[in-house]
């Protein structure tokens, strides 16, 4: 948690947005969702495939415009004649899905300074910032000025990560930041992740579609489903209407289901258990 | 950003003209656009777009779709039709300056608007109607003779439908990069030329990347599947004629007639 004094960044207050709004096949993709991200706070946007979480993460900077309600930033509308929309892209990062496939540059230290420059730094100020970033991200030193394309996948990804953290964003949007990685660059990248937020102070919205990924992590979880926000609230919580979960085709974490078996079994174990540890120290206390 | 293209799309819903084989639609629309080009008569412009008109009604396709597929022509429409009212020689009936507009100029201009109006709309009408599959598959049947003297029909059927099934893969692709461009802070519209120009560079490289991954794993799953060309392959769905498709042909020959009578004794 981050604290009593939260402070609010973002605020996303009842958008709407429909795709393709005169062709065949129309659909809502965001049906009146309101949204918060506090100051360096980590939250979990979870939903189904199409449940709208990669359309409302393009909103909160300015990618797609929504068609009814608007989005204040510290305070001000992104929308307001005259509000620097590109400075706000600088602030609020974004990650897209496979990232890597954005790469472009001949070195990596050329592909991290591209934001940077585009933001208006200047030489000198880049080239610190990208290499600052690329350290950060765990890039060993001598991948410097390999091209990127010679790197492996969870490299050139991070490589990626490192090019929208160069840019010193407020808040970083990632969308399915492990998606095609092993499990060992999945958790790798999780612990680099956690690390940020805790030394940049960075708020942290990470788009996923599974459960375990975020459940440990995340200070809120807010759930999407079919163009609406289904819920939002503290990990727990959210885990308790498991069986909701489930019929939206997503799954609470593994460790609850073993809970809820037990307790059907008569054990009187609590339900609201996320991770293995945890669970651990709940079946010993109830066994010795 | 770069969704609005109709040209060449299908339409999904359920209608007689869908039912269509491709083949027939294939003749159909080709017949229609040479039976445009055959007589210039204000008649037989009215009968040919009363038939395009039938043709609407029957694809359960809204006119305002048809009309919306017109938008990437209009530039061209509007220019040819100027010109053509400017430059024909005849009867003036209107001196602006320099420009002079002819009565035989306006007739012009009115048949020159109607032919490429209904062309494009006839050809739509077919795309719109049929997936890109069924029209190369019905392409690659009509074109079979052609094997006789050794040209690759099933090659180039199989790299049209290819390229067909990339085009809106492709345009997905573009523009998640130019999203992902943006977020980094990437500026596509301000600048003179040149700077545009560049700007498209983070652009281009990591889309040519992804075809030719893409094309390469194409390939590699092509090959999985024993893929060796056209020779003794069969398919899952032959294309074969229907009662439906004679009662088509028939309503063709019957249109046919229609124009030829017309253009020729009114």
């Amino acid at each position: 948690m981050a604290g009593d004094k939260k402070k609010i960044k973002l605020i996303a207050d009842h958008i709407s947005f429909e795709y393709d709004k005169s062709g065949a096949n129309r659909h809502k993709a965001l049906d009146d969702v309101s949204f918060v991200v506090n100051e360096g706070e980590f939250v979990g946007l979870i939903g189904h495939t199409g449940s709208g979480k990669s359309t409302l993460m393009q909103q909160l900077n300015a990618l797609l415009k929504p068609d009814k309600g608007t989005i204040y930033y510290d305070g001000l509308d992104i929308y307001e004649k005259g509000y620097d929309r590109k400075e706000l892209r600088r602030r609020v990062g974004l990650v897209f899905q496979y990232p890597e496939h954005q790469l472009f540059e001949d070195t990596v230290f050329n592909e991290v300074c591209f934001g940077p420059k585009n933001f208006g730094m200047d030489k000198k100020q880049s080239e610190l910032s990208a290499y600052a970033a690329i350290k950060k991200v765990g890039l060993p030193d001598e991948c410097f000025y390999h091209s990127p394309f010679d790197l492996s996948g969870g490299q050139k990804r991070r490589v990626a990560i490192a090019s929208v953290l160069a840019v010193k964003p407020e808040i970083l949007i990632m969308d399915e930041p492990t998606a095609g990685l092993d499990p060992k660059g999945r958790e790798e990248l999780m612990e680099m992740i956690l690390s940020l937020k805790e030394s940049e102070g960075l708020s942290i919205v990470l788009v996923s579609h599974s459960m375990e990924d975020v459940a440990k992590l995340a200070d809120r979880i807010v759930v999407m489903d079919k163009g609406h926000i289904v819920y939002d609230d503290e990990p727990k919580k959210v885990f308790a209407h498991y069986k909701e979960l489930e019929e939206m085709g997503l799954a609470a974490p593994e460790m609850m289901y073993v809970m809820q078996e037990l307790k059907a079994a008569g054990f009187n174990v609590r339900t609201d258990v996320t991770d293995i540890e945890e669970a651990k120290e709940e079946i010993l206390r109830i066994v010795t | 950003m770069l969704r609005d293209i109709t040209l060449g799309q299908y339409y999904q819903t359920e209608s007689k003209l869908h039912e269509l084989d491709p083949r027939t639609k294939l003749v159909g629309t080709f017949v229609y656009l040479i039976s445009l080009f055959v007589f210039t008569n204000a008649y037989v412009y009215i009968f040919a777009a009363s038939f395009l008109l039938l043709c609407v009604l029957i694809s359960h396709i809204p006119p305002t779709y048809m009309i919306k597929g017109m938008k990437p022509i209009i530039f061209l429409l509007v220019f040819t039709m100027v010109l053509n009212m400017l430059v024909t020689p005849g009867e003036v009936i209107l001196t602006l300056w320099k420009l002079t507009i002819t009565k035989e100029g306006v007739k012009q201009a009115l048949y020159m608007g109607a032919r490429l109006t209904l062309l494009v709309m006839g050809s739509n009408m077919m795309t719109l109607t049929t997936t890109p599959t069924r029209l190369t598959n019905g392409l690659e049947r009509l074109m079979a003779p052609l094997k006789l003297i050794k040209v690759p029909v099933h090659e180039i059927a199989m790299m049209m439908s290819i390229a067909l099934r990339f085009i809106p893969i492709l345009m997905d692709e573009t523009d998640r990069i130019m999203k992902a461009q943006l977020a980094r802070g990437a500026d596509f519209e301000s600048g003179n030329l040149i700077k545009k120009a560049k700007s498209l560079v983070p652009v281009l490289v990591p889309l040519f990347i992804s075809a030719f991954r893409r094309a390469n794993d194409l390939a590699m799953a092509m090959e999985a599947r024993c893929y060796h060309g056209g020779k003794g392959r069969t398919q899952m769905k032959p294309l074969k004629y229907r009662p439906r498709d004679f009662v088509a042909y028939l309503i063709l020959i019957l249109y046919l007639a229609g124009i030829i009578l017309i253009g020729r004794y009114l």
